[in-house]
């Protein structure tokens, strides 16, 4: 049968500089690249290659350099070559296009059209490296009243919160989905950071409990790996709803990924598939999303901040009202270009909202009802540097979720084919002689020196705005200006155009 | 310890029974949910009938309720035993991955839905009665027992296992006229293959005091998936 696929890259190797040394051979877990005996050179098959620039970094003579596939298609505005290339992958094959890592679309990036303010003359600015700058934050619901006794002494109770040196978290992301070397990174990282990271629908491996301070466990449609010790086990307990990546639909790591340690965290025998309904089947209404809140509540005797995670859907803002008053503490909204670690390529790619304009309404919406203080918002989807983190704040979030952000600071290279496998950078791959290349030290410090010097930035954008505390920023929407937006989308994200006083 | 719940509030109830050291009879219950979650040891008597979510998380105690149960009865239950002396709601043992359900009559819609078994640890339901739609969807293991004591022509309803791809699904009748999803296999149960359920059957009849004699005779089917990997031929690498 003809193949009527061309590759999407091309290996090119100067063959001045190539030692024949073989290390792109070794690397490569496509296996794009060999050692032809009879040419005594190497060759590379490029159909293979996913162009996740592994052999590149690699390579001790750079004798290396993916690039785009020269030979194309006939040009074409209407009909451009992924949409032929997926055609012949769907005539030959029936199935669903399957696709990794966030939305690739030209859709708009609101963060980039949003400028951030800065004080000149009259408010002075502030700097971060002499004087105290406040990036704490706590995520929970906040009392609207305080109580005092006769003594006068406060009385309130404060719900249960979750204590974060700088407003940004690890999102979820399952030990299954990523390696074990990746999740020991994350853990570690994230106690180090006095932040979180969140285990995903995988469970939690058992090696990873003493991490729990700085764990947030998540309870999926699966219910994977959840039970009472792993909910007692998390400093907060999250239900996911939605993700961002693929709203609406559920998740489905297939059999060949359960295997060793991801059957016996996820509680599944090996070689099984693990299926993660699209709704929970006991989930119809916020009545019934509150049940489960309360559920879970009354298992761990209300001793820690339950998230509800949604995707950002058209509805967003009516469904986050509803759960501001389902009892959960914090809600996560994941924006339309969340990753994932597979998700079906026309969903991935048309399914959803911009995370800027979804967190721009449920803000607005919920300070009009009156609800905003019961609850705290954290946004994804994506968040790809600290004036992402800061813009986001100023629309209203408490805190962000990074997960493609630090896979990249691990190396990914975001080559979108997590669903192969094969990730020849350790991360979102299974297969041991592959996990072992991600040394979990090295990428907790990598993920470590990302954040520090993000928090930094956040420090000098706000000193630079007159502002000390990162309270001060959350949804203070008059530092943000839009540039080239229309009324439409300024009055969804609350901001003025710039220019405009 | 004795308990009459009526104005109080789960919580304050589920404090009580930890304080019971598990423990406890509730009496006039009227619809408190929640009651028991995640309760690791003791026993539980409830008379009357217990709210929503009885027994969520389950993990290790005993609960028996001298009445009927509501919806989410052992949601997500980890170990430990529930009996209900009647009927329950929807979505009975939801998701549950260990432990044990006895109810003695009949069940609702989506009973069983995505229970799972990992090694030794194997869910077990056993319904007396009939079962609603969908009882078994999403399973991924463990085992439903029904028993139809009434000898019901129909006992079990639409939607039985559907997206079900592991576990296995019993039903004592005569005829099995329910259309089943295509990935389902279904077969009348030879002499003999009955004796590794028998246990499970006799522990029923004892909890209810019931004659073992007339439910482990009959015709019994036996529902599974026809494979684990259900979905591995679905997709395409983009």
């Amino acid at each position: 049968m003809i193949d009527f696929n061309v590759a999407p890259f091309e290996v090119v190797r100067d063959y001045d500089k190539c030692v024949n040394c073989r290390v792109c051979e070794r690397q490569c877990a496509n296996e794009v690249h060999h050692y032809e005996e009879g040419f005594g050179k190497m060759i590379s098959d490029s159909t293979k290659c996913v162009d996740c620039q592994r052999c590149v970094c690699l390579c001790p003579t750079k004798a290396l350099k993916i690039v785009p596939n020269r030979n194309s298609f006939r040009p074409n505005a209407n009909w451009q070559q992924k949409y032929l290339t997926e055609i012949y992958k769907q005539a030959e094959s029936g199935g669903v296009l399957l696709s990794s890592m966030g939305n690739p679309e030209p859709f708009p990036v609101y963060f980039d059209k949003i400028l951030i303010n800065a004080s000149q003359v009259t408010n002075p600015s502030i700097d971060p490296l002499r004087e105290p700058m406040e990036t704490r934050v706590f995520l929970g619901a906040k009392p609207q009243t305080i109580q005092r006794n006769a003594e006068g002494k406060i009385e309130t109770k404060l719900p249960p919160r979750l204590k974060l040196s700088m407003p940004v978290m690890f999102s979820a992301m399952s030990y299954g989905s990523i390696s074990y070397n990746a999740h020991a990174a994350l853990a570690r990282a994230a106690e180090k950071l006095g932040i979180y990271y969140n285990t995903g629908e995988g469970g939690l491996h058992k090696d990873f409990y003493k991490y729990s301070a700085n764990t947030i466990v998540q309870v999926a449609s699966g219910r994977f790996g959840v039970h009472k010790d792993y909910l007692e086990d998390g400093a907060a307990i999250e239900i996911k709803i939605g993700q961002g990546a693929k709203p609406g639909i559920g998740g489905h790591l297939p059999g060949a990924k359960i295997v060793g340690d991801v059957s016996k965290t996820r509680m599944i025998p090996e070689g099984s598939d693990a299926v993660s309904p699209a709704p929970h089947h006991d989930i119809y209404s916020i009545e019934d999303l509150r049940q489960l809140v309360y559920s879970i509540k009354e298992a761990t005797e209300y001793k820690k901040p339950v998230i509800v995670k949604i995707a950002a859907v058209h509805n967003v803002a009516a469904i986050a009202s509803g759960i501001a008053r389902s009892g959960a503490d914090i809600i996560a909204i994941d924006g339309f270009r969340g990753g994932t670690g597979a998700a079906p390529t026309r969903i991935r790619d048309n399914v959803g909202i911009p995370i800027e304009l979804a967190l721009g309404s449920v803000d607005q919406r919920l300070r009009e009802e009156n609800i905003r203080d019961n609850v705290s918002l954290v946004v994804a989807g994506s968040i790809r540097c600290s004036a992402d983190v800061v813009k986001a704040i100023c629309l209203g979030a408490d805190a962000v979720y990074i997960g493609s952000a630090s896979l990249v600071a691990m190396g990914c290279h975001l080559c979108r084919t997590c669903n192969y496998g094969k990730c020849n950078w350790g991360i979102a791959t299974q297969r041991p002689d592959l996990v072992k290349r991600l040394n979990p030290d090295i990428a907790a410090e990598r993920l470590i020196n990302m954040l520090t010097g993000w928090n930094h930035e956040i420090q000098e954008m706000m000193g630079g705005m007159g502002i000390n505390s990162i309270e001060a920023l959350r949804g203070n929407r008059l530092m943000l200006r839009g540039v080239g937006l229309n009324e439409r989308e300024l009055a969804v994200l609350g901001i003025k155009h710039a220019g405009e006083v | 310890m004795k308990y009459n719940g009526k104005t109080y509030l789960a919580n304050e109830i589920n404090d009580q029974i930890k304080a019971a050291g598990g423990t406890a009879t509730l009496t006039e219950v009227l619809g408190e949910r929640f009651i028991a979650c995640g309760l690791k040891e003791g026993v539980v008597t409830i008379e009357g009938t217990p709210g929503n979510a009885l027994g969520a998380y389950l993990d290790g105690a005993k609960i028996v309720v001298k009445g009927n149960g509501q919806d989410a009865v052992g949601d997500t239950m980890n170990e430990g035993k529930i009996v209900i002396h009647g009927s329950v709601g929807d979505t009975l043992g939801y998701a549950m991955r260990g432990g044990k359900i006895f109810v003695r009559d009949n069940v609702c819609y989506r009973a069983g839905v995505h229970i799972k078994e990992y090694g030794e640890k194997v869910p077990l339901i056993v319904i007396g009665g009939k079962a609603g739609c969908f009882l078994g969807e999403y399973m991924a293991g463990g085992i439903i027992i029904v028993l139809n004591k009434d000898n019901a022509p129909d006992p079990i309803a639409d939607y039985t296992g559907v997206g079900m791809y592991g576990g296995k699904i019993l039903v004592r009748a005569e005829s099995l006229d329910t259309v089943l999803p295509e990935q389902i296999k279904c077969r009348r149960m030879e002499k003999g293959e009955l004796s590794a359920f028998t246990p499970y059957i006799k522990e029923y009849s004892a909890e209810f005091g019931m004659d073992e004699s007339a439910l482990v005779s009959g015709t019994f089917y036996l529902l599974e998936p026809d494979s684990n990997n259900p979905y591995k031929r679905l997709y395409t690498n983009n």
